[in-house]
């Protein structure tokens, strides 16, 4: 196809793609933009690209007005929980459901899809419920808790396609060599898998990280809430807001995001095409 | 709703149109060095038991909760009341109001962005120089939490110190508004947001789709004089639609349940105009603390966009058949 496109058609798409690109990045930039610019520049009738002064003031302010740190560490903890438990309960259970078709495994698949149909006001009362009873609410424990399940379907996903990445025919190997079946699971499946479980646990921590609507609602005291539900504080009552310091935390709380997609993205899309292209 | 959510079902979108991998077939069964024994169940239960505690339980005590008249503060005389809340919710016009907003939203968002994300997948898939960049840059959108999405867009919409005032005053179109605040522009300002913030995983997926569709029939067709637009209609839109069916239909039903995005840009507002049926159902629980009416709402929600995409796909599977 690409060898017979016309000079002036080839043109026109990457026009297109130019137009695609500063849609999408555009306002990411901008909020680049204003987190770096002095009040005074903020406050000016003109607001320009970029900032005449830069200055870090805005950095400041924003750790002065919200507990931020606070916020980050407790992201943090809820985060890394959620990640590490669902891949240690998520990885033997991919393993069965690639290794093994079985009514188990179709009902997971189709547990995992249907889990993203509901709408989460119908999950959220009742563990809210199931939650207080238990005295966890405005814990980190029970969002985390709450996470790990959360996390668990494309956990599920994401690693039984990986398992079945792993050829049989090594594992045959293996069995044939004299190789009992948790030695062939350690020392043979184990390491051909890390890379897909890192992406794994990764992705399940900014899926946590990123998270709102459970920690809203879970959370109830500053000291306990995590970044993005003390992000929207400095929306300020009637929707008013010191633009600077809310830009420059935004940026902020979504720069570790950016570096881990940045790191997983090849793996994602990968594991996605490859899901889509193999047989 | 969110983006782990979001991609499961989007992977499973791609695997979903036909494709289950050479370890199901047969043959692979034979050889299959692992036997099935009662130790399967031993690796199954880790993940297994915190999924029926945590979220199958939940999901069924949420619906019996809809036949209660549980609230927050009193739940410990909470008590059965059969069908009395969906009689409230029939009545109750404005949830309908809030369900009519969602389903504009919910394709006033899905529409647009599968059409841009086709037309992005389709350049995509093509030899062009910046494809890498493009790639890297397209995935902005995806990597960031839904909160600072909407700070951002609260950021470029702002009226006086915001840049899309700016640009259209420097291109002489007049004063700008506040676009978020107007009565008239609010739904369609932050349906842009929900364009804008779901195009990478739509376009990923169509390019999932297009890297499936066989290079040789294209060059025949090209070789029989087809033109681009014919090419891409009997050869790459079928081997697409799969794929763009599910996606299509996934992005409407988290379209549809979103919650994040326009609580952090309007909270509803101006006057209940973007308020989703999240919005009001999160409102109605743990505002006013009618858990029992609020859990009736979900159960409203789920069986009409199920409804909805009964048909729609019943429908398009159809179409295809007859083809």
């Amino acid at each position: 196809m690409s060898a017979r496109t016309s000079r002036s058609a080839r043109a026109g798409q990457y026009v297109a793609l130019l137009g695609y690109l500063v849609f999408l990045v555009f306002p990411f930039l901008w909020l680049i933009s204003t987190a770096f610019k002095p009040a005074r520049e903020l406050g000016s009738l003109h607001p320009t690209w970029i900032p005449e002064h830069p200055t870090l003031d805005n950095f400041r302010a924003a750790f002065d007005e919200q507990p931020l740190l606070q916020a980050a560490i407790n992201s943090l903890i809820v985060a890394l929980c959620a990640a590490v438990v669902a891949v240690l309960v998520a990885t033997p259970m991919a393993y069965v459901t690639a290794r093994h078709r079985s009514r188990l495994s179709t009902a997971t698949t189709g547990w995992v899809v249907v889990s993203q149909a509901f709408p989460f006001v119908l999950l959220i009362i009742p563990l809210f419920l199931v939650l207080k009873n238990l005295h966890l609410i405005n814990t980190l424990w029970g969002l985390a808790m709450v996470y790990v399940v959360w996390a668990l379907p494309f956990a599920l996903w994401m690693l039984t396609g990986y398992v079945r990445a792993v050829p049989a025919e090594l594992e045959e190997a293996a069995a044939v060599d004299g190789a009992g079946r948790l030695r062939t699971l350690v020392s043979v499946t184990a390491p051909l898998l890390a890379p897909g479980i890192v992406a794994t646990a990764l992705f399940a921590f900014i899926t946590a990280w990123n998270e709102f609507f459970f920690a809203l609602v879970l959370l109830k005291t500053p000291e306990k809430q995590t970044l993005p539900v003390v992000l929207t504080h400095f929306l300020g009552a009637e929707g008013a807001a010191d633009l600077g310091p809310l830009a420059a935390a935004a940026f902020l709380v979504t720069l570790p995001s950016l570096v881990v997609f940045a790191l997983i993205q090849r793996r994602i899309t990968g594991s996605m095409l490859a899901g889509a292209v193999k047989s | 709703m969110t983006q782990g959510g979001k991609f499961v079902t989007l992977a499973s979108a791609t695997v979903k149109s036909g494709t289950h991998g050479p370890p199901g077939s047969p043959h692979d069964r034979q050889h299959r060095p692992v036997n099935r024994s009662a130790g399967s169940w031993f690796l199954v239960l880790p993940a297994l038991i915190p999924i029926l505690i945590l979220s199958v339980g939940p999901l069924l005590y949420g619906v019996a909760l809809a036949f209660t008249d549980a609230q927050s503060g009193r739940t410990r005389s909470t008590q059965w009341v059969g069908g009395l809340n969906f009689q409230d919710l029939l009545h109750d016009t404005l949830f309908w109001e809030s369900f009519r907003i969602g389903l504009l939203w919910a394709v006033g968002v899905t529409v647009p962005q599968f059409v841009l994300a086709l037309g992005l997948a389709l350049l995509l898939n093509q030899n062009l120089r910046m494809r890498w960049l493009a790639r890297a840059l397209a995935i902005i959108p995806w990597a960031m939490p839904e909160v600072v999405v909407g700070i951002m867009w609260r950021l470029v919409y702002n009226p006086d110190a915001g840049v899309l005032n700016e640009t259209i005053r420097d291109l002489g179109l007049g004063d700008g508004r506040a676009w978020l605040t107007g009565l008239a522009t609010a739904l369609p300002a932050v349906i842009v947001v929900g364009v804008w913030a779901g195009m990478p995983q739509t376009t990923v997926a169509l390019l999932a789709g297009l890297q499936n569709t066989p290079h040789e029939l294209h060059e025949a067709a090209a070789l029989d004089g087809a033109g681009a637009w014919r090419r891409f209609r009997t050869v790459t839109w079928p081997a697409l639609r799969p794929v763009a069916l599910s996606i299509t239909a996934l992005n409407f039903i988290w379209n549809f349940n979103s919650f994040a995005l326009v609580y952090v840009l309007t909270s509803g507002g101006p006057g209940g105009r973007t308020r989703l049926p999240m919005l009001f159902a999160y409102e109605e629980a743990f505002r006013y603390g009618q858990f029992g009416y609020a859990a009736a709402m979900g159960c409203v929600m789920v069986a009409v966009i199920s409804v909805i995409l009964a048909g729609y796909l019943v429908g398009r599977l159809r179409g295809g058949e007859d083809r």
